[in-house]
C-alpha cells in the first residue's frame, strides 16, 4: 500500500459533509500532499446518510482503498455505518452525546442495512445495545476513540459570538470534526485556515465563526488526546497543482475545445457540469482584448436538449449536451437524426447505476452497449471513454474534433466515479488541446456553385457548410435523402447514401491514432493482460503496482475508444496473453463482449462490480491475486464500499 | 434585384393530395417572403413530421425537416446560435400540440424572436387520418373507427397561457390574409404563433371548405351561405398591448375570443405584446458579445488550430499549489 492516510467524514445529507471534506482536502493540497476524494450520497436532499472518503499521500493517488484511518462522525448513524471500515490503529472522532444512544433508535438506517448488520453482528458474536458498546468493541482491535463534547463546545462558541440559536451552531459540527482531525495530526493550522477562507468565500461572519470552531476543536484534541500517530506531514512542492472533480474537467475541456452551445436538462451527476459552465460562461479570448461566451440552455427535457444542440451544430457552432442514462434514453431519436444528417454533436454521458432511475446518485458502468447501439437504424458514431479526471479534460475537447472530422455524433462516456471524485493534478496543459474542424466550408467556397450538402466525394466525406451561409441553400431531413438533402426512397440512392455514411466509421478507424484509442501499461511480455475502460483505471494501476511488489507482472490495455474498436491492436496484445482479464463496472462484461464479437477473443476471467460503488485498489488487487494463484472463478464479483 | 416568387420555389415534385390546404399555406409563405425581401440563404424553414413536414423541401431556402414534434427545439438551437437568420417553423397539429406539446409550452416561455405556423387540419394526415389533438369531442372523421373520445385542445388559449407574444389565426384558402398574417408574425419582436385552419380533403370531411364557408347554413333572406370565419379587426377588435396595463384586459379579451368556434370562428391577431423581453435580449445581458458574435460566429481557434478560449481564470481558481 501507498504511504497514505485515509480520512472519512460521515453525516446526514445537508450537514456539511461536502464542505468539511473540501476543506480537509484543500488543506492537505496546500500542504503539498496529493489527494483523491470520493463523494457518496443518496437521492435525497436532507437527512439521509452521506459520506466523503479522502485519501492523502505524498505521491499521486488515483483510487480509493476500502479502509479508513480516521473516521469523523457527525451523528450516531455514521458510527454504525462505517465502524468496521476503521483500520486497526485508526481512530474515530465522535460526539460524547451519542455514546449512550441506542442503536435501535437510529431510524434512518434502512431495512436492508439492518438485516446485513444483524447478520454481521451474529457472525461476530456481538450484541451491542448502544453506540458506546460498539465503540468498546472496536477498541479491542486497537481502534482509538476520540469523543468530543460537540454540544458544549458549540454552546461555548455561541456565547463568544453572541449566537444563541442552536440550529445555526450545529451547522459547525463538521468543522469541529475537522479541527479535531487536524489537531490529532498536529497539522499546520495555517493551511486549514486558508482552506476555510477559500470554501466560505465571501462570507466573513461565517468564516470567523468557523475559524473559532476549528481552533477550539484543534486545541481540544491536542490537549486531551495522546499522539494519534497520524501520517499527515506537509511537504514542500514547487509544482503547480489543481484540485477538481470530473464534471469540472469535462467543462474545462469543452470550453477549451471551442464549445459554444451547451444544452441540458437537470440530472445527477451531469448537471454539475452545465452549472459550472454557466458560472463561467464569459471568458477571455487569447490574444485579443475581447471576451467570448458560451450559451447554456436549460431545456424542458432531454429531447429538446439534444435537438437544440443539433440545431446549433447545424449553424457551425460547436455544440454539446450533457446527461446520464435516463436522459440519454430520451435522446435516442435525436441521435439518429444527427446520424442521418451527418451533424457533429457531442453528448457527454455520465453513467450511473441503471436500468431506469436505478441508483440515481451511485456509480455504474452499464451503458457502453447502449451508447454504441442507441437509436434505430445504422449510422456511424464514435465513443470516447475517459479513464480518469485528466483524460476527461482532453477527451472532452477532442470529442469535437472527431465529431467535426467525421460529421457524426460523438458520445463521451464518463461515469459517476469520475464525475464526483476530486483529485489533485499537476496543472493541465491547455496548449495540448488542438482544434480540427474537418471539411468545413465558407461562403467563398460555395458562391456560384451548386452546393450539395451530401455530395458523394472521393474522401467519403461531404464538405459541410453552416446553415445560414450566404450564397447557398441546402436541406436536411430525417428521411433518406439525395445529395441536395431532399427526400428520396429510390433504391440506388439509398444504397449509396447509406454506404457513404457508414463508411465514415471505417475512415475514422483508419485515421484516429492508436495513442488516442488505447493506453497500454505494464510490460508487453507479461503473461497476463487486463482489459478495461473508464474509471477502474486508477484502481487497476494501483493493484498492478501492488502485484509488482509481490513479484507478479501484468499488463493492462485501457480502451479509450471502444467504437470503432481498435481491433488489430487488441488482437495483437491479447493474442500474446495466456490469461485475459476483463475488469468492468457492470454485470455482463460489456467491453469483453464487444471484443469477443469483433475479434473472437474470449476473456478468461471477469472482475465485475455493480453495487453502485467504484472499484477500490485493494479489492481489484485481491481479485487479481486470486487469478494469479489459480483460486479464482471465471467471474469474481466485487462488493466493496458502503 | 427584387426577389420573385420563383426565387423561393424548388423543383421538388409536390406530392400533397389534390385540394390539400397545405398548398395555400405554402403559397402564402412564399408570397410573404417575397414581400419581406429576405434572401433565401438568410431564411431557415423548419418542420416536424407529417404532411406539413414536407414544406421546407418546396421552399428555396435553408430547410430543416426534423422529427415528429421536435421542430421547435431544433429551431431554437438554430436561432440562438445564429440570431441573424429568419427562422420560420412549420408544425402539424398532432406534431406541435400532441407529441410536441411540451416544447410548445416552453417555447412560449422563452419568447425567442421566431415564427411558428401550425397547420391545423384536425387529423393526423400522414398516418392516414386518426384524430389530432385539435379535433373536438364526439367528432368522427372518416378514417376513425369511433367518434373522438377526447376533447380538443384550444391552441390559442394554450398559447396565451404559455406566453407567446403574438397569437393569430388564419385560413389556408384566404391566401391574402394568411400572407399578411405571416408577415406580421415574422416582423413581430418575439415568439409568434399562427394557427392556420387547414383542410384535409382526404381525411377530414367535417371541416371542409364548404363547412368553413357555411354552406350548411343558408341565410333564409339572401339565400346565401353564412360563413363561419370572420375577421377580428373588422369587428373593432384590437389585441395589441401598448402599455403594461393592457396586458390583463387584452389577455382576457383574447381568451374570450379563443373560445369562439363552430358558428363564429375568428381569424386575425388575437394578442400581441412586444413589451416582453426576447430570449436574445436576456442572453445579451449575460453575454454582452452575444449580438455581435453569437455561437455560430465566434472564432474558436487560430489558423494553426490552437484554441483561443482562455480557461486560465478557471484553472487559477482551481489551483492549490504553485
Ligand atoms: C416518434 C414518432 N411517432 C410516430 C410517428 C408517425 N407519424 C408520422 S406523421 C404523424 C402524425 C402527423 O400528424 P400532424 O402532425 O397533424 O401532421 P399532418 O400530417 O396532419 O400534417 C405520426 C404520428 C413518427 N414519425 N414519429
Ligand atoms: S392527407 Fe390531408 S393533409 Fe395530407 S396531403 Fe392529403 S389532404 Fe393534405
Ligand atoms: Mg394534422
Amino acid at each position: 500500500m501507498k504511504n497514505d492516510f485515509i480520512w472519512m467524514a460521515g453525516g446526514p445529507q445537508g450537514s456539511g459533509v461536502d464542505s468539511s471534506a473540501n476543506i480537509f482536502a484543500r488543506a492537505c493540497c496546500y500542504g503539498g500532499l496529493h489527494v483523491y476524494g470520493k463523494r457518496e450520497y443518496s437521492s435525497n436532499i436532507k437527512g439521509l446518510h452521506s459520506y466523503f472518503h479522502i485519501r492523502v499521500s505524498p505521491s499521486e493517488v488515483g483510487a480509493i482503498v476500502n479502509r479508513v484511518d480516521l473516521l469523523c462522525t457527525f451523528d450516531a448513524e455514521s458510527v454504525v455505518r462505517h465502524i468496521w471500515e476503521v483500520s486497526p490503529g485508526g481512530g474515530i472522532i465522535c460526539d460524547t452525546g451519542i455514546i449512550e444512544t441506542k442503536i435501535s433508535s437510529i431510524l434512518s438506517l434502512p431495512f436492508a442495512f439492518i438485516e446485513e448488520w444483524n447478520k454481521s453482528l451474529n457472525e461476530r458474536g456481538l450484541h451491542p445495545e448502544t453506540v458506546g458498546d460498539l465503540l468498546d468493541e472496536v477498541k479491542k482491535n486497537n481502534v482509538r476513540i476520540y469523543p468530543i463534547p460537540y454540544l458544549e463546545m458549540l454552546k461555548e462558541i455561541g456565547k463568544e459570538i453572541g449566537e444563541e440559536q442552536l440550529s445555526k451552531l450545529t451547522r459547525m459540527i463538521n468543522v469541529l470534526t475537522l479541527g479535531a482531525s487536524f489537531g490529532l495530526a498536529n497539522y499546520d493550522k495555517e493551511y486549514v485556515e486558508k482552506a476555510i477562507n477559500m470554501i466560505f468565500g465571501k462570507k466573513p461572519k461565517i468564516i470567523s465563526m468557523n475559524l473559532l470552531a476549528l481552533n477550539k476543536a484543534y486545541d481540544y484534541a491536542r490537549k486531551n488526546f495522546a499522539d494519534a500517530g497520524i501520517n499527515l506531514k506537509t511537504i514542500r512542492t514547487d509544482e503547480q497543482r489543481i484540485f477538481l472533480q470530473g464534471t469540472q474537467a469535462v467543462a474545462l475541456g469543452k470550453l477549451a475545445g471551442g464549445c459554444r452551445m451547451q444544452t441540458y436538462y437537470p440530472i445527477t451527476p451531469a448537471a454539475d457540469e452545465s452549472e459550472y459552465i454557466e458560472e463561467n460562461q464569459v471568458f477571455e479570448i487569447t490574444g485579443s482584448e475581447k471576451t467570448g461566451g458560451i450559451l447554456v440552455v436549460q431545456t424542458e427535457d432531454e429531447i429538446a436538449a439534444i435537438t437544440m444542440a443539433i440545431g446549433a451544430a447545424l449553424t457551425g457552432a460547436r455544440s454539446a449536451t450533457s446527461t446520464s442514462g435516463p436522459g440519454f434514453s430520451l435522446m435516442a431519436e435525436g441521435l439518429g437524426w444527427a446520424g442521418i444528417n451527418e451533424v457533429p454533436v457531442v453528448i457527454n454521458y455520465y453513467q450511473r447505476g441503471g436500468p431506469s432511475t436505478g441508483l440515481p446518485t451511485r456509480h455504474g458502468q452499464d451503458d457502453l452497449r447502449f451508447a454504441i447501439h442507441a437509436s434505430h437504424g445504422e449510422f456511424p458514431r464514435i465513443i470516447v471513454c475517459s479513464g480518469d479526471i485528466e483524460e476527461c479534460f482532453y477527451d472532452a475537447a477532442r470529442a469535437f474534433n472527431y465529431a467535426e472530422r467525421y460529421q457524426t455524433p460523438v458520445i463521451h462516456l464518463i461515469d459517476k466515479a469520475l464525475a464526483n471524485s476530486n483529485k489533485s493534478y499537476k496543472m493541465f496543459n491547455p496548449t495540448l488541446v488542438k482544434i480540427e474542424r474537418g471539411e468545413l466550408l465558407t461562403e467563398a467556397d460555395v458562391v456560384g456553385k451548386n452546393y450539395r450538402r451530401f455530395e458523394f466525394t472521393e474522401s467519403g466525406i461531404s464538405p459541410r457548410l453552416p446553415i445560414g451561409t450566404p450564397g447557398a441553400v441546402f436541406w436536411n431531413t430525417g428521411d433518406e435523402h439525395n445529395e441536395l438533402g431532399h427526400i428520396t426512397e429510390e433504391s440506388m440512392m439509398r444504397t449509396r447514401m447509406h454506404e457513404k455514411r457508414m463508411r465514415k466509421l471505417e475512415i475514422a478507424d483508419r485515421e484516429i491514432q492508436e495513442k488516442e484509442r488505447v493506453n497500454f501499461f505494464g510490460d508487453e511480455d507479461a503473461p497476463m493482460t487486463i482489459v478495461s475502460w473508464g474509471s477502474p483505471k486508477g484502481a487497476i494501476l494501483e493493484a498492478m503496482e501492488m502485484l509488482r511488489k509481490d513479484g507478479l507482472r501484468m499488463n493492462f490495455v485501457q480502451v479509450r475508444i471502444p467504437h470503432p474498436l481498435p481491433r488489430k491492436y487488441i488482437e495483437r496484445i491479447l493474442g500474446n496473453s495466456s490469461k485475459k482479464i476483463a475488469v468492468e463496472g457492470n454485470y455482463s462484461g460489456q467491453l469483453a463482449g464487444i471484443i469477443r464479437e469483433e475479434t473472437g477473443i474470449l476473456m478468461d476471467y471477469f472482475i465485475l462490480k455493480w453495487n453502485g460503488r467504484p472499484m477500490s485498489a485493494d479489492e481489484v488487487y485481491e481479485a487479481l491475486l486470486n487469478i494469479v494463484q489459480n483460486r479464482a472463478q471465471t467471474r469474481q464479483v466485487l462488493n466493496g464500499g458502503s | 434585384m427584387a426577389l420573385k416568387l420563383s426565387d423561393y420555389r424548388t423543383q421538388v415534385f409536390n406530392d400533397w393530395c389534390p385540394g390539400c390546404g397545405n398548398f395555400g399555406i405554402l403559397t402564402s409563405l412564399q408570397m410573404a417572403l417575397v414581400d419581406l425581401a429576405v434572401k433565401p440563404s438568410r431564411v431557415v424553414i423548419i418542420s416536424g413530421i407529417g404532411c406539413h413536414g414536407k414544406t421546407p423541401h418546396f421552399v428555396n431556402a435553408y430547410g430543416v425537416h426534423t422529427l415528429h414534434g421536435r421542430a421547435l427545439p431544433f429551431a431554437i438551437g438554430i436561432k440562438l446560435a445564429n440570431p441573424e437568420l429568419e427562422v420560420i417553423v412549420h408544425g402539424g397539429d398532432g406534431d406541435g400540440l400532441g407529441i410536441g406539446a411540451g416544447h410548445f409550452v416552453n417555447t412560449g416561455r422563452r419568447n425567442l424572436d421566431m415564427t411558428y405556423i401550425i397547420h391545423d387540419n384536425g387529423v393526423y394526415g400522414l398516418t392516414k387520418g386518426q384524430a389530432s389533438p385539435t379535433l373536438k369531442l364526439g367528432v368522427k372523421t372518416k378514417a376513425m373507427p369511433k367518434p373522438n373520445i377526447n376533447e380538443g385542445i384550444n391552441p390559442i388559449a394554450l398559447a396565451l397561457a404559455a406566453g407567446f407574444t403574438f397569437i393569430a389565426r388564419s385560413y389556408c384558402y384566404d391566401v391574402g390574409h394568411l400572407k399578411e398574417t405571416i408577415k406580421m408574425a415574422v416582423k413581430h419582436k418575439g415568439m409568434a404563433l399562427v394557427i392556420v385552419q387547414q383542410w384535409c380533403p382526404t381525411y377530414n370531411e367535417i371541416n371542409t371548405k364548404g363547412w368553413y364557408n357555411g354552406e350548411d347554413r343558408i341565410d333564409p333572406v339572401t339565400g346565401k351561405p353564412i360563413p363561419r370565419l370572420y375577421k377580428l379587426e373588422e369587428n373593432g377588435y384590437d389585441g395589441v398591448v401598448r402599455k403594461p396595463e393592457d396586458v390583463l384586459p387584452k389577455t382576457v379579451a383574447a381568451l374570450t375570443k379563443a373560445f369562439e368556434w363552430d358558428d363564429k370562428i375568428p381569424i386575425g391577431v388575437f394578442y400581441q405584446n412586444e413589451l416582453v423581453s426576447t430570449f436574445q435580449e436576456r442572453i445579451s445581458q449575460r453575454i454582452t458579445t452575444y449580438p455581435g458574435t453569437p455561437p455560430a460566429k465566434e472564432i474558436i481557434a487560430d489558423n494553426m488550430g490552437e484554441p483561443v478560449t482562455s480557461i486560465k481564470k478557471m484553472l487559477d481558481e482551481l489551483k492549490v499549489t504553485g
